[in-house]
């Protein structure tokens, strides 16, 4: 079994640069405040007129929709965004972000710590946060799922598939699934 | 090409004359989207030119297209057939209508700035924008109030020889998130707000621009088109694309403003300097590729892929 690490929908995460902007909000858990402290790091300007959301590393807390919501009430045309940390912060706060309008081109992200993945199967739609594994167990229909890479930017997961599908019950030995 | 009736041909202000064309037994006009443009072929002598010009009727209204045309007395000659020779009642062959400069609708508001005669694009976006109940704010920019071709109830005129110039940096700064800019007139002034936007932390995929350019004219110079084994003096007034059509050599073209990328010819070699004049070409492809539409040469001698 060899996982798709090269489909070309998953997400690609360069390292942050500095932009001109009017405003500036930056989203980090723990490990992403690593690759904020660069960024700002290259550009104290920036630092100095940066909004700086920090959220708890562990499973992307709730409170990100409402801080979110918060930092965007006053916003206009000219807000830059960097996101930095795990899979799952990144894409939830990008499915956000989008659905606030904000243009794909204002917002950057960088993926810092854990390889951990936002996950949604395919067959029950369950979303899975956190997933460190592939495959890994369905928490909704508890299928075996397979890893895929194809991500949706609208909900901000990866898909999970099915893996025995042919063969039920032929389920390999599940993996870490790394950076 | 579809040929059709010049029907109406109205001023609407010293230099911009609006001119109407009506399928010659009456039949319905495709329908086009706001912000698309047609090529209007024009027999001047013994050249044949091919200039685009905006779509400004209502995209919905198939009964017949209307263009304004703003009379350029130092360019090739396009603006000043139509000025001058184009008369109600003449045939004229006219292009499908192509847009390049197409509203994006997932935007929550759209900001429209034209400079001049750079309003006839949004001419044929708003009846577009009313019918889908869109927000948008369209600044209207001239140097004085005899060059305002249309009176838009909707719009804000500004007016530099009396003092009312747009605040650029303003109107920029405060627009809510999920704005799409649109900007269209001179090559100056869509530099000039496309730099700000961008000093402002605008998104290039928030930014969109149609430039007016008519293919300048130039010194004259040689082309050797080593397909078709013939070389051709492109004249002072001619593009380059028309050199090759009045030739009788077969090329591509879409929007013949260096837009579209449809002409992207490959130079075979270059005895001198390539005068780029085109929105398509990266900077690395530029010492390999020119877009006869628009662009010239100075030099010994060119030879491209034709
Ligand atoms: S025809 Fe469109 S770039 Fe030349």
């Amino acid at each position: 079994m060899t996982s798709a690490h090269s489909i070309a929908s998953s997400p690609r995460y360069a390292p942050l640069e500095p932009r001109a902007c009017s405003a500036a909000l930056m989203i980090a858990d723990d490990a992403g405040m690593a690759a904020i402290d660069a960024l700002i790091g290259q550009n104290p300007e920036l630092g100095r007129k940066a909004t700086i959301l920090r959220i708890g590393a562990t499973a992307p807390p709730d409170t990100l929709p409402a801080a979110l919501d918060g930092a965007l009430s006053q916003a206009r045309m000219g807000l830059q965004v960097w996101l930095a940390g795990s899979q799952g912060l990144i894409a939830r706060a990008q499915a956000l972000l989008l659905a606030a309008g904000l243009p794909k081109g204002a917002i950057q992200s960088e993926h810092r710590g854990t390889a951990a993945r936002r996950m949604q199967c395919v067959h029950c739609k369950t979303l899975a946060e956190g997933v460190t594994t592939d495959p890994y167990t369905c928490p909704g229909c508890g299928r075996a799922l397979f890893v895929r890479d194809h991500f949706s930017a609208r909900l901000g997961a990866f898909q999970g598939v099915c893996i025995d599908a042919e063969t039920p019950g032929d389920i390999p030995e599940p993996q870490e699934l790394r950076l | 090409m579809i040929q059709l009736r010049l029907t109406d041909k109205t001023p609407l202000s010293p230099r911009i004359t609006r001119f109407r064309f009506q399928h010659p037994d009456g039949a319905p006009l495709p329908v086009f989207s706001g912000g698309a443009h047609v090529m209007v072929e024009m027999q001047d002598g013994d050249i044949l030119r091919r200039n685009a010009y905006s779509l400004i009727s209502d995209p919905q209204d198939g009964s017949g297209y209307e263009i304004a045309v703003q009379r350029e007395d130092q360019g090739r000659g396009g603006s000043r057939f139509m000025h001058e020779q184009a008369q109600p009642g003449m045939l004229m062959r006219l292009g499908q209508p192509v847009n390049l400069f197409g509203l994006n609708l997932t935007a929550r508001k759209h900001l429209l700035i034209a400079g001049g005669v750079g309003i006839t694009p949004f001419l044929g976006q708003i009846p577009e924008l009313d019918r889908l109940g869109a927000d948008y704010e369209l600044r209207y920019c001239v140097r004085s109030r005899d060059e305002v071709a249309v009176d838009l109830p909707g719009a804000q005129l500004h007016v530099s020889d009396e003092g009312s110039r747009m605040d650029l940096d303003g109107v920029l700064g405060a627009q809510p998130i999920g704005t799409h800019l649109y900007v269209c007139g001179s090559a100056r002034m869509i530099a000039a707000v496309l730099d700000r936007a961008t000093a402002l932390g605008w998104p290039p995929d928030a930014l969109h621009s149609e430039e007016f350019l008519a293919p300048a004219p130039g010194e004259p110079f040689d082309v050797h088109c080593a397909r078709s084994h013939k070389t051709l003096t492109v004249g002072a007034h001619q593009s380059m694309l028309e050199a090759l059509e009045a030739a009788g050599i077969d090329a591509p073209w879409l929007c013949r403003g260096g837009a579209c990328g449809q002409c992207e010819t490959d130079v075979l070699a270059c005895d001198g300097q390539i005068d780029h004049r085109d929105h398509w070409l990266h900077d690395d492809e530029r010492n390999r590729k020119i877009m006869p539409c628009v662009s010239r040469f100075r030099g010994q001698l060119l030879t491209i892929d034709r």
